[in-house]
């Protein structure tokens, strides 16, 4: 069962898993790269292998002696990479590729599993409706316009793309919980301080001073906050990541 | 409650949780990836899991900073993927596919194959006499240079290998035939109109063709050079038009499910069937490639070929059937 943007999928413990959808943003942030990649390894092969075979970037031409081998070495390998990419990446990777690794993605299905191999190749030969008539025009306006924003190969396979890793919390590491730091300070003002860190060079200079200000302050009165961009940074580290307080310590 | 309790428990049960959650986490990827576990590290999984699951309801009720809420999702959906995901498709998976996945879908769609079979026929025939009475409309089906290299008593496939050696030839025209498959297939999506469309072109155009080298006294050779691959290959375009009926049909009368359900439900099993007609079609353009253009092939050769192969295809389409010798079981 789904809601706008969270896949509801009920268990056995009686505790629904709750996975957010990902929309056309980051479906399309995905694809772009893996766009790339593929074309960047397509290309990397045709060089490197026109440059063993032919010995330069020399086209060889269809009438020449040994043109089907070259055919067969240079042009089919590369065509088969870009060809190929998404069915046996999204095989081997457990439904993702490098691109939607990195948009924190994965394919999965009704039940928020890894999808079957026969429901992946769906999905990629539906490719060949949703690309039309070009530049994914289709599949993309099904994204827009479908409540779990799936294209129509993801329709067919019975597959979505949910946020995996919880939007960056990818791994046990990115979770660091001091539990002194919790105790004293509270669940909701650690978590702050750590968007903050994380989110420190993203942030405008005179914003982040003001907010790593504030919160330092709301700690306690014993606690004066430093002056200085880094020595802001560093103090609000040393109060609330547990990670740096460790590193200082040794 | 007062607020300071509330939080001071809240504290207590983060601190007594979690390096558990912190166990959990490092054990997550070895158990998503590797395909054997040992049975300690299972045994442990499925003791985290109920545990995961009173802890994210336990973070959700009291709302707990919604980082940590989110980092409990995180490991609660990665304990059930990977406790509850399905086994390894290896093999076993695909001899299954061969024996009962593949002939169960040619079975269902009996109907729509005959359909398809017939209409492509019908196709065919309706070109043959267009052309045969409109001659004109030869330039429909065909380029100028063909009409001018059968004009000159030659027919385009004459002396291809001396044009393109055999594997380049086989993999063109594999690869080729692959696309005009999926397409078919796809196409159907637009409620069985696309598929008309590639299913009508394909027989208009073969029956033009004949038409026009019938004129000129070369469809026999035609024949000749389509009898190894031909059968195959055109019957695989009626199961994927099939195919393609099936999901427009779905999509159009979708009976008591959603469309969207009847839409992944012909979609699948539609895709089991297209496995083997790739599988055959890359068969088809080898024999396209090597066996079709040699002219040292003789026309009972190349039926032999093309009959012999087309059923082998049926057979797989009925799931490989070996009759069996009827021994009493042994009782032990």
């Amino acid at each position: 069962m789904t809601t706008n943007e969270q896949l509801h999928v009920g268990s056995a413990t009686g505790v629904d898993l709750k996975l957010d959808i990902a929309g056309p943003g980051a479906r399309s942030y995905a694809f772009v790269i893996d766009w790339h990649i593929r074309v960047l390894f397509a290309l990397a092969w045709i060089l490197a292998a026109q440059w063993v075979y032919v010995g330069s970037i020399r086209w060889i031409g269809w009438e020449s002696d040994g043109f089907a081998s070259y055919i067969l070495v240079v042009w089919v390998p590369a065509v088969a990479i870009y060809a190929l990419y998404h069915p046996l990446l999204e095989v081997l990777m457990h439904g993702r590729t490098p691109g939607k690794r990195m948009a924190g993605v994965r394919i999965v299905d009704e039940y928020a599993q890894e999808p079957s191999v026969v429901a992946i190749l769906i999905r990629n030969v539906l490719r060949l409706l949703d690309s039309l008539p070009i530049g994914y025009v289709v599949g993309l306006s099904a994204t827009v316009m479908t409540r779990q924003s799936v294209r129509i190969g993801d329709m067919a396979a019975g597959t979505l793309l949910v946020f995996d890793a919880g939007h960056g919390l990818a791994d046990g590491k990115s979770l660091q919980l001091n539990t002194q730091s919790t105790s004293r300070y509270g669940l909701d003002k650690v978590e702050l301080a750590q968007d903050l860190i994380e989110r420190w060079g993203t942030l405008e200079s005179s914003k982040r001073c003001d907010i790593a200000r504030r919160l330092i302050h709301s700690v306690g009165d014993s606690v004066e906050p430093a002056s200085g961009d880094m020595a802001l940074r560093a103090q609000l580290a040393l109060l609330f990541s547990p990670q740096e307080q460790e590193t200082s310590r040794d | 409650m007062t607020d300071a309790k509330v939080d001071e428990r809240e504290s207590a049960w983060l601190s007594s949780r979690s390096e558990r959650w912190r166990a959990i986490a490092e054990q997550l990827p070895s158990l998503q990836d590797n395909q054997s576990i040992p049975i300690e590290q299972v045994r442990q999984a499925l003791g985290s899991y109920p545990e995961m699951a009173r802890d994210l309801a336990i973070a959700r009720g009291i709302g707990v900073g919604s980082r940590l809420t989110t980092h409990l999702e995180y490991l609660y959906a990665g304990l059930h993927r990977a406790i509850f995901k399905s086994p390894k498709a290896g093999w076993a998976t695909f001899k299954e596919l061969c024996r009962r996945d593949i002939p169960a879908a040619a079975f269902e769609l009996r109907w729509h194959i005959l359909s398809t079979s017939i209409g492509f026929l019908l196709a065919g025939l309706a070109g043959f006499w267009l052309v045969k009475t409109y001659p004109e409309l030869v330039l429909l089906v065909v380029s100028e240079s063909m009409i001018d290299t059968v004009r000159e008593g030659r027919l385009w496939t004459d002396g291809l290998l001396n044009i393109m050696p055999s594997s380049l030839l086989s993999l063109q025209i594999f690869a080729n035939n692959i696309v005009v498959a999926l397409t078919a297939m796809s196409l159907g999506v637009l409620y069985g109109l696309g598929t008309i469309y590639i299913l009508g072109l394909n027989g208009l155009m073969i029956g033009g063709v004949f038409a026009f080298t019938a004129q000129y006294g070369m469809a026999g050779r035609l024949f000749e050079f389509v009898a190894a691959h031909g059968f195959v290959e055109l019957s695989i375009i009626a199961i994927a038009a099939a195919v393609g009926f099936s999901i427009g049909e779905s999509l159009a009368r979708p009976g008591r499910l959603s469309r969207r359900q009847a839409f992944q439900q012909a979609s699948q099993r539609g895709a089991r069937l297209m496995v083997l007609c790739v599988i055959f079609l890359v068969g088809a353009g080898v024999i396209e490639g090597y066996v079709s253009p040699d002219p040292s092939f003789d026309l009972t050769t190349r039926l032999i070929i093309g009959v012999g192969y087309w059923v082998l295809m049926v057979w797989a389409l009925l799931g490989w059937p070996i009759p069996r010798s009827s021994k009493p079981a042994v009782e032990t």
